[in-house]
Parts: C-alpha cells; structure tokens; sequence
C-alpha cells in the first residue's frame, strides 16, 4: 500500500491552530495570494481570532464530509499551505480548496505534488467518484497544474467575479475516478 | 418575451409573498412526500418531513435571511386565491460580485406545465437584475430536469458548465449543469431587442 501523506516534495499533515494561525495571518497580508484563492473581499483578522476558528474546528471532531490538511515540505519541514475537501457523501463528489502561502514555494511544482495526494486521498482512501474544483481565468499557473493532474475543463461562470473594477470568469474542473485510475495505469503504479 | 409590469411581486395569475407561518407548513410537507418534486427540486435525499419540521426549517430560515444578507425567499401563490403553489429563492449574493444562484419549485404535480414556471422565474428575473441590481444570476441543474432546462433556455440562459457525472440518482450517474444569464441578455430579452 502507497503511502496517502507522502508525496514527491509535501506530506500532508494535521492542523496545529497556533503555527496554522501565525502563518494565515501573515499570508492574509499578501492580497495577490487572497486574490488567487478566492473572489471575496480580502480582509485582515488577529492570529488570537484565526486560532479559534482553528480550535473550534477541530473541536467539532470527526466529520465525513470535512478533511483539512496542513501542508509541509519533505526538505525542510516546513508549513507553506493548506488543503480541504468538502465532500457530499450521497453523490460521492468531493471538491478541494488548497493555498500555498509561502510565495517561494510557488512555480515549483509543489502545487502539483499537493493536488496529486489529494487525488490519491479522495480516490483510494474516500473512494469516491467525483473531484471537482473552481479557479479564477487570471490564474493560468494553476490552470496548467491541474491539468498536469488530469482535471478536464468543464466550463465558465462567465464574468462573475469583479476583479480592480474588471469581469472575470471562473473555470470549474473536475476529474472522474475512472479517469484517474486510468492516468495511474499510464504512469506504471 | 418579458411583459413589461410595474408591480416587483404579481404576475397575470401568480403573486409572490412572504412565508405564512400557519397554512404553508401543511402544504409543503405534502410536497416532501413527491419523490419526483423532491428530486427536481434538491440534490439531497428525498425524505418526507412533517408539518412541524417545516415549521421550524421556516424559523430557521427567516433568521438566515435577517443574519446572513444574502437570501431572499418567496413563496409563490395564485393571484385569485392565495394558494401556496411554489418558492422562489434568489440565494448565495455575492454583493462585491454581483452574482447570485436562482431556486424554483412548484410543488404539486397538476400545477406543473401550466406557465406557472415562467411567470414565477420572470419576476424573480426582474427582483435580481431590477430590484437586486445583479450583474449575473445562477441556476444549478441536474442533466434529468428537462423542464427546468427548457425553462432556463427559454429566458436566454446559457449553459456554461457541465460537471460530469457528478449526481446519483437510481443506480446510475448524471451530469450538473450550471446555467447563466447575464443583466445584459436578460435587457435585452425584456426589451425585445436581442432575437430569441
């Protein structure tokens, strides 16, 4: 059996709130990263508030619709992102959400060794059917990471997001486990 | 397409109004009972839900709107005698992006294929781009709601994504689709001007 938390370059470990919520503090400062992750508002919270939320996630125990992982490289151990799955247990679909903060980190294809654990974690560990994923048009970096990963393009919102006064669409991908198994057989595992 | 009206919440045979805490539950608990309603109109499992529960879902859910900003819910009925016969839900706002996801339900199945449909989504078109003033709306859904989709087309929706397989429904596997139409075409469409 393959080993699910260990890839080329990052493992996937626990939460810890305190190194989650030091790190998230400063990575929040950096707008290009906020902007990447997300089309909300950006906006700047204390380490004490971002630690609770951290605390009472991890209060309410063991959910099977919810997985969060810290990100650290093998080379140095170091902490420099996050990934979440949010997985609807009736149709077998899990969609992921993943950061690297660090800013030397990224370009590096760190990205793309998180994505292909988080593969392995929904298809052999969850077993599910179905990956799905959303990213903004002006993130062609990830666009290319995903598709290394075998994520098909299967549309645009178009022009939802409001980006410095600008429409922008957001891309949605997804990846079938069948096609996934499929891409394994190719790479000789 | 669209008639042009004055009035935000009423239609030629249709009025929407707000959630009657006393009658409505009775009856949507009846349409919790319509495996096929259920399935149309939600992703999660059909189960049938007594009068008491929607009761509570209904507190619950006016406290959503007055806490999180970003949900309006309506409850759509017959202009002649004020029968329940749907929802309508402009949901997840996102106000700094001017989007929103649209929801619409008749609930019994010989109120169905009446146009009830149309008139209900042509004045949730006009609340969200007129009233809301949204730049784009959505709506999510399932490969097997034909109606649905040839409802959304109708009012000049474009289908923009196809999540494969990402339902299952009897044994078998069916694709999302997620519809969306621009305040530009919805103008255009309310005006005439654009061909259809």
């Amino acid at each position: 059996m393959k080993d699910l938390f260990r890839g080329e370059l990052v493992r996937l470990t626990l939460v810890e709130p305190e190194v989650g919520a030091k790190a998230s503090a400063l990575w929040q400062r950096d707008s290009e990263f906020h902007r990447l992750l997300d089309n909300s508002p950006a906006r700047l919270d204390s380490e004490k508030k971002i630690k609770e939320w951290f605390e009472k996630d991890a209060e309410k125990g063991f959910k099977p619709e919810r997985y969060g992982f810290s990100v650290r490289t093998l080379a140095e151990d170091k902490y420099i992102g996050f990934l979440g799955l949010w997985v609807d247990l009736i149709h077998r679909e899990a969609w992921v959400g993943l950061g690297i903060g660090e800013r030397e980190f990224w370009s590096k294809g760190y990205g793309t060794d998180m994505m292909k654990l988080c593969q392995q974690y929904v298809f052999r560990e969850l077993s599910l059917e179905r990956l799905s994923l959303g990213l903004f048009e002006y993130n062609p970096r990830a666009l290319r990471s995903y598709e290394k990963c075998g994520f098909r393009l299967e549309g645009r919102t178009r022009m939802d997001t409001m980006r410095e006064g600008n429409r922008v669409d957001s891309l949605w991908m997804g990846i079938l486990r069948e096609e996934w198994l499929q891409l394994q057989e190719g790479d000789g595992k | 397409m669209l008639d042009i009206q004055t009035q935000l919440f009423e239609s030629q045979d249709l009025r929407l109004g707000p959630i009657d805490h006393e009658k409505d539950p009775e009856i949507e608990s009846k349409w919790t009972h319509d495996s096929e309603f259920t399935r149309l109109m939600d992703t999660d499992p059909a189960r049938p839900l007594s009068a008491a529960v929607i009761k509570k879902q209904y507190e619950k859910l006016e406290k959503k709107v007055e806490e999180d900003k970003n949900l309006f819910h309506f409850m759509i009925r017959t202009r002649v005698d004020g029968r329940l016969i749907g929802k309508a839900v402009v949901q997840w706002i996102e106000w700094t992006n001017g989007n929103a996801f649209l929801r619409l339900g008749i609930g019994s199945a010989e109120d169905r294929q009446k146009g009830y449909g149309t008139q209900a989504l042509q004045m949730l078109l006009r609340f969200a781009f007129a009233e809301l003033n949204l730049f784009r709306v959505s709506a999510l859904v399932p490969e097997y709601n034909e109606a649905a989709v040839a409802l959304l087309r109708k009012f000049g929706f474009v289908q923009e994504v196809c999540r494969r397989s990402a339902l299952e429904r009897d044994g078998r596997r069916w694709d999302l689709y997620t519809f969306g139409l621009l305040r530009d075409e919805w103008q255009n469409g309310h005006t005439g001007q654009a061909e259809r």
